[in-house]
């Protein structure tokens, strides 16, 4: 049996929990019986909306400790949970949240956890899973070893909600008794908030022109904002640049930033780590202009340009003003 | 306070992979390395952590020889003493067999508080952290971008996704994997390198057994989830021939 731990946050699904079921559907084919588990507190109505998928079962896990996350709590509940099922394997999407405990559940359980995983497949018999290295200039196939359940993070935007099937009627809900001691738990959480009012909206933006390190810095930033101009677009960044402070961090795309899908994305001197791709590669048409011809953004352009940047952004705005 | 900061050592953004014969792992007499760069962020918060709290700053790495390549400059740019897990196994071992070769050393030493990089960017697990603090019987957090201490009581702002933090405390002792950009990174000084010489590195043996967690049977390109229209040309000519597309082809103009 697979078992996909859904996430939820104040009674609202995480959408990546769809592509994590959808995942665990493709690799079961039919074979292997798929369990849906959702923790939380007073989390019914996830666990109702999950079951519109074609599965077993789908498992509440509710605690009062598990309200408002902690990694000690959602340990403690998600490794009684699985010594409970006996799943084969454990699913989750790669969530900051997943990333938070599940090395941690990993090492209490004592078995094999493989992250960020976008493909599965099979090799000599045993499940394989695919995931990006070296920055994305590699994909592993992964098998994981020791005894099972294995514990698998699904990426986000590997695999499609859509793909996900729907059961003909809904599945049956349980709910998991989990027993969390709370004078265990070690963290103390503060509610989330944001910092200041992002100020663009680049989820709006019907076209964007995105600066990665291949600037190399802060005054060639001009160079993207002409560019930007030219193509009237909003001007957007990757992680480092923002790191810098050569951009103000609500410009920045990808998982820790704004995920986009505007009509053109032009990335300019951006590599394409993980990171970054899984907050454009939505976009309906991609340019990437880098000097690396290897570099992992052309995986997922449209049309590439291979060249220096600080000839290519000049030549394209003069011919944008033809 | 006594802090650990736990590095390793990654090829350099830089270098251009090739496989090694039988396409599980890449060449290693082809790779040039550097300090992996959210752990770099991990030590530039300890220094400042020192300076604030006074206390010592250890950088703890476990790999073959080669990683005391950025061991010596951690310790150039202010880290007291270092820490090294030596066997030649521990270059490509993944993130528990690297966590269960450090937690014996580091555990013996009573770490304050120990800081690394939220991931490598070599084989990325994101999970060295997080393992290393479970056999240590630590609390930890992750994606943090701002630490405060006060007393025994450690706080923290995590980062969560889509431009949202939350502060969360925990009782030291305690492990954070560091978000890049969490503060801006100091580089080794000449002063800094003379004085490095002079450190102590300690070299403890890989303890025996720690069998791997994860095999890898295939290593290769990624595969194209599109069909890239590469434009060549001159600047101009590629220009040129980009604009048109865009216009006439994707209509996005």
């Amino acid at each position: 049996m697979i078992l996909v731990i859904a996430e939820q946050k104040d009674g609202k699904l995480n959408r990546a929990s769809w592509e994590a079921i959808a995942a665990a559907q493709q690799l079961s084919a039919g074979a292997m019986p798929v369990k849906v588990a959702v923790a939380g507190h007073n989390v019914s109505g996830v666990a109702g909306e999950l079951a519109q998928a074609a599965v077993a079962e789908v498992i509440a896990v509710d605690h009062a400790a598990l309200a408002q996350y902690t990694p000690d709590a959602f340990v403690q509940a998600l490794q009684q949970l699985i010594t409970q099922a006996a799943p084969a394997m454990v699913f989750f999407p790669h969530s900051y949240q997943t990333r938070d405990f599940s090395a941690t559940l990993a090492t209490r359980l004592d078995r094999a956890l493989v992250t960020d995983v976008i493909g599965v497949t099979q090799s000599g018999g045993a499940a394989a899973f695919s995931r990006p290295m070296f920055q994305g200039k590699l994909t592993a196939d992964v098998v994981p070893q020791g005894p099972t359940p294995h514990l698998i993070s699904i990426q986000i935007g590997a695999f499609r909600a859509d793909a996900m099937q729907k059961g003909a009627s809904a599945a049956s809900v349980a709910t998991a008794a989990v027993k969390i001691d709370e004078s265990t738990l070690r963290q103390k959480p503060e509610a989330p908030f944001q910092e200041a009012k992002q100020a663009v909206d680049l989820s709006q933006a019907e076209r964007i022109v995105s600066v990665g390190r291949g600037i190399k810095s802060q005054e060639n930033i001009a160079v993207a904002e002409q560019l930007a101009k030219a193509f009237g677009a909003e001007l957007a960044a990757s992680r480092p640049i923002c790191d810098n402070g050569w951009l103000p961090m609500e410009r920045q795309i990808g998982s820790s930033g704004q995920t986009v899908a505007p009509k053109l994305y032009v990335a300019l001197g951006i590599s394409g780590a993980i990171q970054h791709l899984v907050g454009m590669k939505g976009s309906r048409t991609i340019v990437a202009i880098n000097k690396d011809a290897e570099a992992p953004i052309f995986e997922v352009a449209d049309y590439g340009i291979q060249g220096d940047l600080f000839e290519l952004a000049p030549a394209i705005i003069a011919e944008l003003q033809k | 306070m006594k802090i650990a900061v736990c590095i390793k050592q990654v090829p350099t953004r830089e270098w251009q992979p090739r496989l090694n014969d039988d396409k599980t792992w890449v060449r290693d007499q082809d790779v040039s390395y550097e300090m992996n760069e959210p752990d770099a962020y991990a030590l530039e918060e300890a220094l400042r952590l020192r300076e604030k709290h006074s206390g010592e700053v250890v950088v703890c790495s476990a790999g073959p020889t080669r990683v005391q390549q950025v061991i010596r400059e951690a310790l150039a740019r202010g880290a007291d003493r270092a820490l090294h897990v030596e066997a030649d196994a521990l270059g490509p071992a993944d993130a528990f067999v690297a966590a269960s070769a450090l937690s014996a050393a580091m555990a013996e030493q009573q770490f304050d508080l120990i800081l690394t990089g939220l991931q490598s960017d070599d084989q990325g697990h994101a999970q060295f952290g997080p393992v290393l603090a479970e056999k240590l019987g630590m609390p930890h957090s992750t994606i943090i971008m701002e630490v405060n201490v006060d007393g025994s009581v450690l706080r923290v702002k995590r980062e969560l996704e889509g431009g949202w933090f939350q502060y969360l405390s925990m009782p030291l002792p305690a492990l954070l994997t560091i978000q890049s950009g969490i503060n801006t990174l100091r580089y080794a000084t000449l002063k800094g390198i003379m004085a490095a010489k002079k450190k102590e590195i300690i070299k403890v043996a890989a303890p025996a057994g720690g069998g791997a967690r994860q095999k890898i049977v295939a290593l290769y390109a990624p595969q194209k989830s599109k069909q890239t229209v590469m434009i060549g040309g001159s600047p101009a000519e590629a220009a040129k021939e980009l604009v048109k597309r865009l216009r006439e082809e994707a209509r996005v103009l």
